[in-house]
């Protein structure tokens, strides 16, 4: 290195003594405190950048999630996977597939795993200022879990991509209602409409003129209304009537009821008869009970009849032996 | 024929100056080429020169150290409350420490921490140098057998690239502390999101252009002014020329420095 010195020229008077300059003066332990500087920065340096590496999530057993989607406009490298508004994932490759989608390869830590399920929904939301949100949403998550690498496609929904959309519905939204509050318009007609009958409401023939069209029609129903009044006044007086007829002093009613005393009265006659049937029955009764027990008189009547006829048969076949000339030999019964 | 010689006698010094501004930074290069060398060289590090190189970089960073922490730390919390009230009134607070992270540490810290140490060490070293120098006091040097490059120079380039690091890696964790704590007040529960942010921010892109950004800012710093003093001519006027050009081309380069780390940032 010494054959490229700066371009020193030669000296011009003698050099002064190197510990004459004041900036040689030499602090207390300055080894020692270089060192400690050295160190320190050395240790600031190593110490970020671990946090750094812990922070970009290298020290962290991950398993990856591939999503599918059609436009991955948006999503960055290392943006946050959110659920329920945590990150529980990070981007680390977007690619293009060979059908023409953006696969983005996300890493969910193993520790936050657990909230993907094999049911879980993805979701690519772009928002109105810019930013895009990754999420993901799980519904049962007693599901089985989300395999390592498994391939999913992401839902998108673009808020800025919905305000043309909003813009032409509500313009045609705007079209309709000047349409609809044109001078023309149906809406204005009804509108008019309304107000005749409100007219009408108000006028002589009040609801009635309004339903019928005209207030003649409207007087022919008054009308009719009176010749109903009168002929309820009648109809009235014809129930009074009637009242007088059946419930009066000559009334059905009362004619009625005397009836019914002496249908009970016929009643207590037809009673009395019937106990005194009663009785001659149960004399009828004893005179059979009589003529059972002379039944059985007449069998032992028969009994003796018949010995006492033996006994004569006998009797008169003695006297045929004892009297021969006697030819008629047979008995007659009396 | 007034003209033609007119013509003539501006090419010539527009060539002469041309030639001038390239020398002059080809001697920037070459010194630092040389210095770099030396730096790594095993031999540089010697019992004497070692004593130097750590009077130097203890002079350099330690005196500095406390009163620039303050002072960014001021600042550092006066923009911090800028950033989070306006984003808090926009309803965008989310973006709060990912833009004080962006616009601090990865921009002002280090740029600010470069103009300090030039400011306040380098530029008085390189005028110190040129005084020693025009005393004679290298070629006192040579004489005594001591390499002035090795003894002078290198110890005070390396102090100040090590001072510009040193600055600016204490202000920005302090930066972030404090970011830390505007934004979640003293509790540790918010930690982990901010973590993550950080992990948002710190790509490794962003971490390398931050690194090197800084360590050129450091090696601008410390050599565009020693280097300087090599270049000139003697006397005290033309050693007042030489600190200010060198004070310009040193404002330029960190200027493209920064531009360029913009550009490969936020292309």
């Amino acid at each position: 290195m010494n054959e490229s010195p700066p371009p020193l020229l030669p000296p011009s008077e003698p050099a002064a003594a190197l510990p004459a300059s004041p900036s040689t003066a030499m602090p207390a332990h300055v080894q020692l405190k270089a060192t400690l500087l050295l160190v320190f920065l050395l240790l600031m340096v190593v110490g970020a950048a671990l946090y750094v590496s812990y922070a970009r999530g290298a020290f962290e057993a991950t398993q990856q999630l591939v999503l599918i989607t059609d436009d991955s406009e948006g999503v960055v490298v290392g943006m946050d996977m959110t659920f329920a508004g945590f990150p529980v994932g990070r981007v680390k490759r977007i690619e293009l597939a060979e059908d023409g989608n953006a696969r983005i390869l996300v890493e969910v830590p193993l520790k936050d795993a657990h909230w993907l399920r094999t049911s879980s929904v993805f979701t690519l939301v772009r928002g109105v200022v810019g930013n895009t949100n990754l999420r993901a949403y799980s519904g049962i998550l007693t599901d089985p879990p989300l395999p390592d690498a498994a391939v999913r496609t992401a839902l998108r929904g673009d808020a800025s991509a919905e305000i043309p959309r909003l813009m032409a519905e509500s313009r045609q939204l705007a079209q309709n209602l000047s349409a609809m509050t044109a001078s023309d318009s149906p809406l204005n007609a009804s509108l008019a409409g309304v107000q005749a009958f409100t007219d009408k409401l108000k006028g002589p023939g009040g609801a009635m003129g309004a339903l019928l069209g005209s207030d003649a029609e409207a007087q022919k129903i008054a009308q009719a209304l009176d010749r109903v009044n009168t002929l309820l006044v009648r109809v009235d007086g014809l129930a009074a009537k009637a009242d007088s007829q059946v419930f009066g002093d000559q009334g059905v009613m009362r004619e009625a009821r005397a009836t019914v005393l002496q249908l009970s009265a016929m009643l207590q006659d037809a009673r009395a008869s019937l106990v005194k049937v009663d009785a001659v029955l149960e004399e009828v009764r004893a005179v059979g009970a009589n003529a059972r027990v002379a039944t059985t008189d007449l069998g032992v009547l028969r009994a003796d009849v018949e010995t006492s006829l033996r006994n004569v048969d006998q009797l008169i076949n003695e006297v045929n032996r004892k009297w021969p000339f006697a030819r008629n030999t047979e008995l007659k019964l009396p | 024929m007034a003209p033609t010689r007119s013509w003539r006698s501006v090419l010539g010094e527009a060539g002469s100056a041309g030639t001038r501004w390239s020398a002059s930074w080809w001697q920037v290069v070459h010194v630092g080429a040389v210095i770099f060398v030396l730096a790594l060289s095993p031999s540089s590090y010697e019992r004497g020169n070692r004593i130097a190189l750590a009077r130097h970089l203890y002079l350099a960073t330690a005196p500095s150290l406390p009163w620039f922490t303050a002072l960014s730390a001021l600042i550092s919390l006066v923009l911090i409350r800028i950033v989070v009230v306006t984003s808090l009134s926009y309803g965008l607070s989310q973006y709060a420490i990912e833009m004080v992270v962006r616009v601090l540490v990865l921009e002002l810290i280090p740029l600010t921490a470069a103009l300090f140490v030039a400011l306040r060490c380098t530029l008085p070293s390189a005028a110190e140098l040129a005084q020693m120098r025009a005393r004679g006091e290298f070629d006192a040097l040579q004489r005594a057998g001591i390499d002035p490059l090795r003894h002078e120079l290198m110890p005070r380039v390396v102090a100040g690239s090590f001072a510009v690091m040193m600055l600016a890696a204490v202000s920005c964790v302090l930066a972030m502390v404090l970011a830390y704590l505007s934004v979640y007040g003293f509790r540790l529960s918010a930690f982990p999101g901010f973590t993550r942010t950080l992990g948002q921010i710190f790509s490794p892109g962003v971490m390398m252009i931050f690194a090197l950004k800084t360590l050129l800012f450091g090696g601008a710093v410390a050599l565009i002014p020693v280097a300087a003093t090599l270049n000139s001519a003697r006397g005290a006027a033309a050693s007042a020329n030489t600190e200010l050009k060198s004070l310009v081309r040193l404002f330029s380069v960190i200027l493209l420095i920064e531009v360029v780390a913009l550009m490969g940032n936020y292309r």
